[in-house]
């Protein structure tokens, strides 16, 4: 079993509650502990790190000991790429505009997938582009320029 | 009769124009989302949100619940016509609705399912009408160590009755309590893990979890799946069930009703528990139970009217108790939030109008739902057929937009796309990433409410024992627990939710 265990579930499943429990607890240290009578802000985020922590390491274990890996296939490509693309939104919404930040976003995210099909990720950006200029800008009265170069 | 002035009361609120409109907008986009294929009611309710912060409480509650309740709907659609079960509750409609759809009864299915979501809405309605005051007026006695207890119960049976590995959903609530200290503590003031970001000092917004873990995470981890999805959609025909059908049927709806009623109320039992339940029960009560798997209307109605009901009896727990049985709810109860109302027993006596406006709508729409999704069924297949390279970005566009609204800031979208990986991994995991928002809404309350109960026992500990209200939720706590950590049960529970 030695080594074997960076491929299995749930030891990676008790690190990462077992790392923000012991994270929430050292960042806790710094806010006022109070008593139990009264408790300050750092009492309820001090104990809920402990039990993290107690859960974390009982999963670690388990999952040590037992064989379940990681299952299924991912896409590193959608994983890097999605949230990117969500990024160049909020970049694009600020300084170009609605409209650049929709062709961003969409034909961003589409990249995100298999197989990029150029002409009907453009109509589907013209489309979502009317739709969402109707729904969110005149409909609901959101206050965002259209182009703001 | 109180409860009917109080109904007619609530038709009053839900029938004026406005709110009608938003009550059918909420249907109408929650069915369209939902038939898509991939998106569940959760990550439905989760990216439309935001469009619903800008309206009145009452208008906002309502069109929540027209989305909830719709996408439900839209959810067995799929299933019985493609055989895709938009969500887990309708992983048994798909047994025997497909079948009848590959008979060439996709219609009468349809019809029934539809028939039977409404008989429950219409029953539950009248439950929560009849039930919700009684239980507010009892929680009004409640004080701190009871809240405390109550929603501790209420989280460790939602983590323990949820799909997946019970230690890491407990685990998962923990964290979610967690991140639901982020920001400025409301006692003291102190900038808690804000880490010197000044968007932070006011907490994490729960539509950033939300939308993160639910709709972002969740096309991250389909994108990965190997195989295209591909649909095949049969002729509906004839709508209208036939005699025999509707016969047939009564007695399935009633049970699946109240079946699903029961288990509604209970908090983390899905919608998929309710349904199978009913079609276990319809399958050991038929007089040929062999017909089951083949196309029995029976596993249709029963199922269908089970997880409508379970879905609506969700609100009690909601609206008297501040406690949400789903992550559905969760939603919901975060939405209150985001209006200033607190939510608890007192929302019926502070805002009737919602309270009684809200339960009135849910009947209006479900109403709506029958004579909106059957004739509209037409379109709702054409929309089947839209491919996922397609779909996938409108999410992603819809979801920016709605989480940029919020704020008019591109900061919780950068926070967003995080969630969005960290919600992935969690998914890899098998952390059900449920709990987190529970345990997210009901932190900061229950972190009040011991910081009381503490004062007032003069920081003994014991005060949750030794109160007897209190006394019982703990005791119901630990049973649950008990019970549920048992190796036989957990057996059972996996040939049940897993």
């Amino acid at each position: 079993m030695k080594l074997e265990f960076y491929k299995k579930k749930d030891f990676w499943a008790g690190m990462m509650f077992l790392g923000i429990g012991a994270v929430a607890i050292i960042a806790s240290r710094s806010y006022p502990l109070g008593t139990t009578l009264r408790m300050g802000p750092g009492y309820f985020p001090t104990m809920l790190g402990g039990i993290l922590i107690l859960f974390g390491i009982y999963i670690l274990v388990r999952g040590v000991l037992s064989n379940e890996k990681i299952p299924g296939n991912w896409s590193p490509r959608a994983l890097i790429v999605l949230p990117l693309s969500m990024v160049l939104f909020g970049l694009a919404m600020y300084h170009l505009g609605f409209i650049p930040a929709i062709v961003v976003l969409i034909f961003a995210s589409s990249a995100s997938g298999r197989g990029f099909r150029f002409l009907h990720i453009l109509l589907l950006t013209v489309f979502l582009s009317l739709l969402s200029v109707a729904a969110f800008i005149w409909g609901l009265g959101l206050p965002y320029p259209l182009i703001n170069f | 009769m109180e409860l009917f002035s109080n109904l007619i009361f609530g038709l009053s609120v839900a029938l004026s124009l406005q709110n009608l409109l938003y009550c059918f907008m909420g249907c109408l986009l929650g069915t369209l989302i939902g038939v898509l294929p991939g998106i569940g009611p959760l990550a439905t309710v989760a990216m439309l949100l935001p469009i619903t912060f800008s309206l009145p409480p009452v208008a906002a509650l309502i069109m929540l619940a027209g989305i909830y309740y719709g996408a439900q709907y839209g959810g067995s659609t799929t299933a019985i016509l493609v055989n895709l079960p938009g969500e887990t509750s309708a992983v048994v409609t798909c047994i025997d609705g497909y079948q009848m759809a590959r008979q060439g009864r996709a219609g009468p299915a349809l019809a029934i399912a539809a028939i039977g979501s409404f008989f429950a809405g219409t029953v539950c309605t009248v439950l929560i009408a009849a039930f919700a005051p009684p239980i507010a007026e009892m929680a009004l006695k409640f004080n701190s160590p009871e809240y405390f207890s109550l929603m501790l119960m209420g989280l460790v049976t939602a983590a323990v009755l949820a799909q997946g590995d019970m230690v890491k959903s407990l685990a998962m609530c923990v964290l979610g309590l967690l991140l639901g200290t982020v920001g400025t503590d409301v006692d003291s003031g102190w900038q808690r893990f804000s880490f010197n970001i000044l968007e932070l000092t006011d907490g994490i917004g729960f539509v950033v979890i939300a939308i993160g873990v639910f709709a972002i995470g969740e096309i991250i981890s389909n994108l990965g799946d190997k195989e295209e999805r591909q649909v095949f959609t049969s002729k509906v025909g004839s709508l209208f069930p036939s005699k025999d059908d509707l016969k047939q049927s009564i007695a399935p709806i009633i049970r699946g009703t109240f079946l699903g009623a029961f288990f509604g109320v209970l908090p983390g039992t899905g919608p998929a528990i309710a349904s199978f339940s009913s079609y276990i029960v319809e399958k050991k009560l038929a007089k040929d139970p062999s017909r089951f798997g083949k196309g029995a209307i029976e596993g249709v109605a029963g199922p269908e009217s089970a997880n409508n009901a379970d879905a609506q009896c969700k609100f009690i727990p909601m609206l008297t108790l501040g406690i949400p049985a789903s992550g559905t709810m969760a939603l919901m109860l975060g939405a209150l939030m985001i209006h200033g109302i607190a939510p608890g027993p007192t929302v019926m006596t502070q805002r009737p109008d919602l309270f009684w406006g809200l339960i009135a709508s849910m009947w209006i729409g479900n109403l709506m739902l029958v004579i909106l999704n059957l004739p509209l069924i037409g379109i709702w297949v054409s929309l089947l057929k839209v491919p996922y390279y397609l779909l996938f970005p409108a999410i992603m566009l819809f979801s920016s937009i709605g989480i940029y609204s919020v704020n008019n800031s591109p900061f919780e979208i950068y926070l967003t796309a995080i969630f969005g990986i960290v919600g992935f991994l969690w998914m890899k995991l098998e952390c059900s990433p449920v709990p987190i928002m529970l345990g997210f809404v009901l932190g900061p309350m229950m972190e009040e409410n011991l910081r009381r109960a503490m004062l007032i026992a003069r920081g003994d500990p014991t005060v949750f024992l030794t109160r007897p209200i209190s006394l019982a939720f703990v005791i119901a706590t630990v049973l649950i627990l008990v019970v549920m950590a048992a190796p036989a049960m957990r057996k059972r529970r996996g040939d049940i939710t897993g």
